[in-house]
C-alpha cells in the first residue's frame, strides 16, 4: 500500500486534480482511496457524484463523541470502487480544523479503514501546511510521498516553496519525501519553463504538466471526474498520464526549498517580474 | 502556638457567624428554599430532567488519559514518566497518585506554555529529554502527551528522533511514546496506549525462540496488594512469570529512610524479552485493548483475559493458568479457595438480598457484581463513566447469567449525579465506589464500601488484594463488616443492639 498526500495552495485544484488522477489509477486496475483532510470535505464530491459526503467530524458532532461512530458511515464507495472518506471539521472560524485532522485519520486507521488489499491511499489537504494537524497524514507510518499541486502563478509557488519546508522537518526524522510537483496550467507566461526551473532548484521534478481545459469544468459541474465524464476526450488521457507517472515514480527526494529572494529571483530570470514591470 | 486543623477552626463563633453574613453578600436564597429545592432533587421529576441533561458532567468517575500512562510508564525499572505538555496537568497527576497510595511519584512534563502553542513544542521536547536525562539518569524515558500538544499535532515519533539525531539523548536509551489525548477516553485508555508503546517500542528486534515464561498485565490496577499477591501465588504454583508494569514497589515502597527515585518496577531486561514469552494473561480488559491486539498480532502471542475477582473468576484464572504451563494447582491454592468459601458461608446471610449501587471502571464493576452475585448480593444501579458500548453488552450478559443479576441496570457514560438521582428514586441498601462516592453517602445516607480509584479517604485500601481467594475473603471482609456497623448503628438503644452478629 502506497500512502500519497497532496498539497497545494488554496484553490489550485488539489482536489479536481487528484480525484481524476485516482479516477485514472482505478481503471488501470489499481485499488485506490481518498481521505479529504480539509473542513470543506469537498475533496471527494466527483468520486460520490455528491455534493458533500457525511465526514467523520460531522457524525462525531451529532452523536457527542467519536468513540460512537462505525466505520462504515463514513467510508463511502464511488466511482470504480473508489473509497472516499472526510475528515470534515468545525464551522468556519470556530474550534480547530487541524485536530479535527488527526480525529479524523486516527479514527479510520484504528478502525480498520485501511484495507491491506488497498493499492493507494490518496490524503487532499487544505492549503499550506498550517498547523500540526495538518502534517498529520505527512507522520510516520502514514504517507511517505507528497506531491504538490501548483501553477505558474507566484503564490502557487510561495506556497509550494512553503509546503516543501514542511515536508524538510517531517523528512529528517521521518521517511516522508517529496515525489514531484504537478503543475495544474493557469496558462501564465513561460509556466511550463517555470515550474520546471522550481522543480530543479526544490531538487525535484515537475512530474506532469496538466493542461487548462473547460472540459474539467463541464465535468465537474456534472459532479463528475473528466475521466468518468467524457473517457474520450484528451483532458482524460492527461490525467491517465499522470496517474501512470505516479504509479511509476521512483524519484523521491528530500526536498531543498529556497529563499523568498531567490524566488523572486527565479521570477525575474523568467522575464515575469520584469515584464510586469515594463507594463506599468 | 498550636495550630488548629479546619475541622475545628470553621466551627468556632466568628467563622460561622462570618459564614452566615457571607450568606447575605451571596444574595442566598433562604433556608426553606434550598431545603425545598434538595427536596426536590430526589423526585423522579428531577430524575428524567437529570437524565436529559447533555452538556454537562457533575462527578463523573474517571480522570484523563495521560493519568493512566504515567502510572503505566512508573512501574518500568528506572522510568521516568515523561508528559509533554502543561506543567500544571502533570502536577496534577502526580498529586491524585500522591493521595491515593500516600507515596512520593516521580514524572517531568516539558512546562509547555502559550509560545509553545504557537510555534510547536519541539524545543520544549528537545530540552526536556535532555534535561530529564542528565537530571534524572533514567533507564528509560516514557512519553505521554496532554490535551495541549495534542490539539496543536506535536508529532512525538519525529520530536524523539531529532531528539536522538542532535545528541541530546543516547541512542540506545529507550524512549517510548503514546499519544494520550485527555479529552478522549480516560485513565484506562492512557494505560493500554502507553503499554503497547512501551512493549512496542522496547521488544523491537527481541523475537527469539519462545520460553516457558508468561507474561502478567494487571492493566490500571491499583491495588498494589494484587501485585504482591499475584507474585504470590504463581511463586506457590513455580511458575515464571514478568510482570508488565509492575507498579508495587513504586506505590509501596518500604521506608529505609533513604529516599529512591526509582524503587522497583518491572526489569527493562525481562520486559525486553517478554515478546518471547509462551503466553500474556491480561487481569482487565478494558484497559488493555489495544495492548492485548498489538500482543496477538505482532508478537503472534496468545493472549488470555483472566481477571481474578471472586470465586468463580479466581477458579477460571488458576484452571486456564494450569492448563497452559502444564503445572498443577498446588493443595495449598485448595486450602485458600476453602477457606475463601467459609468465610462466604458465614457471612452469607447478612449479604443475601442487600441491593447494590455500584460506581467505578468497567473491569472493576465485572469482577465485583460476579462476585456480589456470588453472595447473593442484587446489583441494581451500575454506574460506568469510561465505559463503552461492549463494555454495557458483556455486563449484561453477566448479569443474565444469575437470578441476583435480574434487577441490574447498566449506565454507561453516567455520572455520579445520576446515580444520585437513582439512589433516591430507588434506594439501595449499600454502595460501592471510590472516595468521591461519599457525597452520595452524605446525600443518601447509604453506607459505602471503598473499592475502586481514587481512595483518598482512607488509608491503606490499596495495600490489600482484592484478586485471588485472599481478595474474596476481603472483599467479604469490607462488605458484610459494613453491613454490621450499619446495623449497631440503626439498632442503637434498641433490644436489637447485640453483640453477637
Amino acid at each position: 500500500m502506497r500512502q500519497i498526500a497532496v498539497y497545494g495552495k488554496g484553490g489550485i485544484g488539489k482536489s479536481t486534480t487528484t480525484q481524476n488522477t485516482v479516477a485514472g489509477l482505478s481503471q488501470a486496475g489499481y485499488k485506490c482511496m481518498i481521505v479529504g483532510c480539509d473542513p470543506k470535505a469537498d475533496a471527494t464530491r466527483l468520486i460520490l457524484h455528491a455534493k458533500a459526503q457525511t465526514t467523520v467530524m460531522d457524525l462525531a458532532r451529532e452523536r457527542g463523541t467519536v468513540e460512537d461512530l462505525e466505520v462504515n458511515e463514513v467510508l463511502l464507495t464511488g466511482f470504480n470502487n473508489i473509497r472516499c472518506a472526510e475528515s470534515g471539521g468545525p464551522e468556519p472560524g470556530v474550534g480547530c480544523a487541524g485536530r479535527g485532522v488527526i480525529t479524523a485519520i486516527n479514527f479510520l486507521e484504528e478502525n480498520g479503514a485501511y484495507d491491506a488489499d488497498t493499492d493507494f491511499v490518496f490524503y487532499d489537504v487544505l492549503g499550506d501546511v498550517v498547523c500540526g494537524g495538518f502534517a498529520m497524514p505527512m507522520r510516520e507510518g502514514k504517507a511517505k510521498e507528497i506531491y504538490i499541486v501548483t501553477s505558474g502563478e507566484m503564490m502557487a509557488m510561495y506556497a509550494a516553496n512553503n509546503i516543501s519546508r514542511g515536508i524538510l522537518k517531517y523528512a529528517h526524522s521521518g521517511g516522508v519525501r517529496l515525489g514531484g510537483l504537478i503543475c495544474n496550467s493557469r496558462k501564465t507566461d513561460k509556466e511550463y519553463e517555470l515550474i520546471s526551473e522550481l522543480a530543479k532548484k526544490l531538487g525535484t521534478q515537475l512530474i506532469h504538466f496538466v493542461p487548462r481545459d473547460n472540459q474539467v469544468q463541464r465535468a465537474e459541474l456534472r459532479r463528475m471526474t473528466v475521466i468518468e465524464y467524457s473517457p474520450e476526450h484528451p483532458q482524460a488521457d492527461e490525467y491517465r498520464t499522470l496517474a501512470k507517472k505516479i504509479a511509476d515514480n521512483r524519484d523521491l527526494v528530500i526536498p531543498t526549498p529556497i529563499s523568498m529572494d531567490e524566488l523572486e529571483q527565479l521570477l525575474m530570470d523568467f522575464g515575469i517580474m520584469e515584464s510586469e514591470a515594463a507594463a506599468a | 502556638m498550636r495550630v488548629k486543623d479546619h475541622n475545628e477552626l470553621f466551627q468556632e463563633r466568628e467563622y460561622l457567624e462570618q459564614f452566615e453574613r457571607k450568606k447575605e453578600f451571596e444574595n442566598c436564597p433562604s433556608d426553606g428554599e434550598i431545603q425545598r429545592i434538595a427536596e426536590w432533587t430526589k423526585t423522579e421529576e428531577y430524575k428524567e430532567k437529570n437524565f436529559a441533561r447533555q452538556n454537562i458532567k457533575i462527578n463523573p468517575a474517571k480522570a484523563c488519559q495521560p493519568l493512566g500512562a504515567i502510572f503505566c510508564a512508573a512501574g518500568f525499572e528506572g522510568t521516568m514518566p515523561f508528559v509533554q505538555g502543561a506543567q500544571g496537568c502533570v502536577a496534577y497527576f502526580r498529586s491524585h497518585l500522591n493521595r491515593h497510595f500516600k507515596e512520593p511519584m516521580v514524572a517531568v512534563s516539558t512546562s509547555m506554555t502559550e509560545d509553545a502553542a504557537v510555534f510547536g513544542g519541539l524545543n520544549n521536547m528537545l530540552e526536556g529529554l535532555e534535561n530529564a536525562y542528565t537530571l534524572y539518569h533514567p533507564k528509560m524515558l516514557a512519553v505521554s502527551t496532554t490535551c495541549m500538544a495534542e490539539v496543536i499535532g506535536d508529532d512525538l515519533n519525529a520530536y524523539i528522533r531529532t531528539a536522538r539525531e542532535k545528541g541530546l539523548i543516547p541512542k540506545e536509551l529507550p524512549v517510548p511514546f503514546a499519544h494520550t489525548p485527555s479529552f478522549v477516553g480516560s485513565y484506562i485508555n492512557g494505560y493500554d496506549n502507553m503499554m503497547k508503546g512501551i512493549l512496542s517500542s522496547i521488544t523491537s528486534g527481541k523475537k527469539g525462540e519462545p520460553n516457558e515464561k508468561i507474561n502478567i498485565i494487571h492493566g490500571f490496577d491499583t491495588y498494589t496488594g494484587n501485585y504482591r499477591e499475584l507474585k504470590r501465588l504463581l511463586a506457590i504454583m513455580d511458575i515464571k512469570y514478568t510482570i508488565l508494569a509492575d507498579v508495587s514497589d513504586i506505590f509501596d515502597s518500604p521506608n529505609t529512610g533513604e529516599y529512591k527515585l526509582y524503587p522497583g518496577g518491572t526489569p527493562l531486561a525481562d520486559a525486553m524479552v517478554s515478546i518471547n514469552s509462551a503466553a500474556t494473561i491480561v487481569l482487565q480488559k478494558y484497559s488493555t485493548v489495544k495492548t492485548m491486539d498489538y500482543i496477538q498480532k505482532e508478537w503472534s502471542q496468545q493472549v488470555l483475559v483472566l481477571p481474578p475477582i471472586g470465586v468463580k473468576n479466581t477458579d477460571a484464572f488458576f484452571d486456564e493458568v494450569s492448563k497452559i504451563t502444564g503445572k498443577p494447582i498446588p493443595q495449598e491454592i485448595e486450602d485458600e479457595r476453602g477457606r475463601a468459601v467459609d468465610a462466604m458461608i458465614d457471612s452469607h446471610p447478612y449479604i443475601h438480598g442487600k441491593r447494590f449501587a455500584l460506581v467505578g471502571d468497567p473491569d472493576h464493576l465485572l469482577g465485583l457484581i460476579s462476585f456480589l452475585m456470588e453472595m447473593g448480593g442484587i446489583p441494581v444501579h451500575i454506574v460506568c463513566t469510561n465505559g463503552d458500548k461492549k463494555f454495557e453488552e458483556e455486563m449484561n450478559s453477566l448479569l443474565s447469567e444469575s437470578p441476583f443479576g435480574a434487577e441490574g441496570k447498566v449506565y454507561v457514560g453516567k455520572d455520579m449525579w445520576h446515580l444520585r438521582s437513582l439512589m433516591f428514586t430507588d434506594p439501595v441498601d449499600l454502595l460501592i465506589g471510590n472516595s468521591y462516592a461519599k457525597f452520595l453517602w452524605r446525600d443518601t445516607g447509604t453506607p459505602l464500601i471503598r473499592i475502586g480509584f481514587p481512595l483518598f479517604d482512607r488509608h491503606h485500601l490499596h495495600r490489600y488484594p482484592i484478586i485471588g481467594y485472599q481478595g474474596v475473603l476481603n472483599l467479604v471482609n469490607w462488605v458484610v463488616n459494613t453491613i454490621l456497623d450499619e446495623l449497631d448503628r440503626k439498632t442503637i438503644n434498641t433490644t436489637s443492639f447485640d453483640v453477637i452478629r
